[in-house]
């Protein structure tokens, strides 16, 4: 039963395997890296803009009002991250209507992959905003007694997020893969359309869930003097 | 029942039961959840944006639960582990 992508294998040599998820991230980079090329080659500014140009910036902008929701006050530092997320894992999930593609991110590899440079991501940029010390020291707020739970807590979410990925799209494609032997004339459309709304979401979720644990990280504390002020006496 | 038979009969109820029982709680909650934030949207229509987009999170949540057990049926009916050793050895014999 084809589960993964891993299993398909082009080439190999030794153990450097050459299999379907590698070979469809690569397609999907080479489209999406030449295609903005392709889009942004003549820019313009003024009100007449070319078609293409139109959906990037809505895609763009839309993305920034995200982030900017989230709580991160600074949208355009972390638009390239968390941009580029949604709009690889949106793409995977538009794309499996292609015959023939196998979306990498039914791969445990890529998900996992995903939700590791999220991992990575986070405390990068909590230290570029608040400092070596003091991040370190949100791990010990509000008690110390808290740390071994704040650092469970950081890595089983990582977890979560690459099992969700992972869950949503490979049950997907099974699903429509067992229908198909089944009834194969209507119903198996009607699974792939649910399968592009989840897919759609999930991308939303993952990248929204990165915008939170990076506010979460970047969110400076406020000295507890000026915390009281606000309140009335 | 030798040891083939056990693990075949294991492996297909238990998948069966997982995703069964494993999708009533999240089912549930989801459902408390998405009428929590009906009410909310019915009281303040000018923050639909907020509530939204906290709702879709909060699904989002919830539903990994269930993939999970999916998951788990999923491995247990085709990648099952158990179920390839003891062919092997059944084979092997």
């Amino acid at each position: 039963m084809h589960i993964s992508p891993d299993q398909t294998i082009f080439w190999q040599h030794g153990f450097l395997k050459l299999n379907a998820t590698i070979v469809f991230t690569w397609a999907l980079m080479i489209v999406l890296a030449a295609g903005s090329r392709l889009i942004t080659r003549k820019l313009s500014i003024g009100l007449e803009r070319s078609r293409w140009q139109n959906l990037l910036e809505i895609l763009v902008t839309g993305i920034e009002k995200q982030i900017q929701e989230v709580g991160l006050s600074e949208p355009r530092n972390y638009l390239g991250f968390l941009g580029t997320l949604f709009v690889f894992v949106a793409a995977n999930s538009i794309c499996t209507v292609i015959p023939g593609f196998d979306p990498p991110t039914a791969s445990l590899s890529t998900t996992a992959a995903l939700a590791l440079s999220v991992f990575v991501a986070v405390p990068f940029f909590g230290i570029e905003e608040q400092g070596l010390l003091n991040y370190l020291k949100s791990y010990a707020a509000p008690t110390p007694m808290m740390l071994p739970f704040n650092i469970i807590s950081e890595l089983s979410r990582t977890l979560a997020l690459a099992v969700r990925l992972f869950g949503n799209m490979m049950s997907g494609a099974m699903i429509v893969g067992i229908l198909l032997t089944i009834t194969p004339f209507i119903f198996p459309i009607v699974m792939t359309l649910l399968g592009q709304l989840t897919g759609m979401v999930q991308a939303y979720i993952f990248s929204i869930l990165a915008a939170v644990y990076i506010a979460a990280a970047t969110r400076a504390r406020k000295p507890k003097a000026e915390a009281l002020q606000g309140i009335p006496a | 029942m030798d040891n083939m038979t056990i693990v075949a009969v294991a492996s297909i109820v238990i998948a069966g039961l997982t995703t069964g029982i494993g999708a009533i709680g999240p089912a549930l909650s989801q459902g408390r959840a998405v009428a929590a934030a009906l009410t909310a949207l019915a009281q303040q229509p000018d923050a639909s944006a907020t509530i939204t987009r906290t709702l879709f999170v909060g699904l989002a949540m919830i539903e990994s639960m269930v993939i999970y057990c999916l998951l788990i049926s999923l491995i247990l009916i085709f990648v099952n582990p158990f179920w390839t050793h003891v062919i092997a050895q059944t084979a092997g014999k």
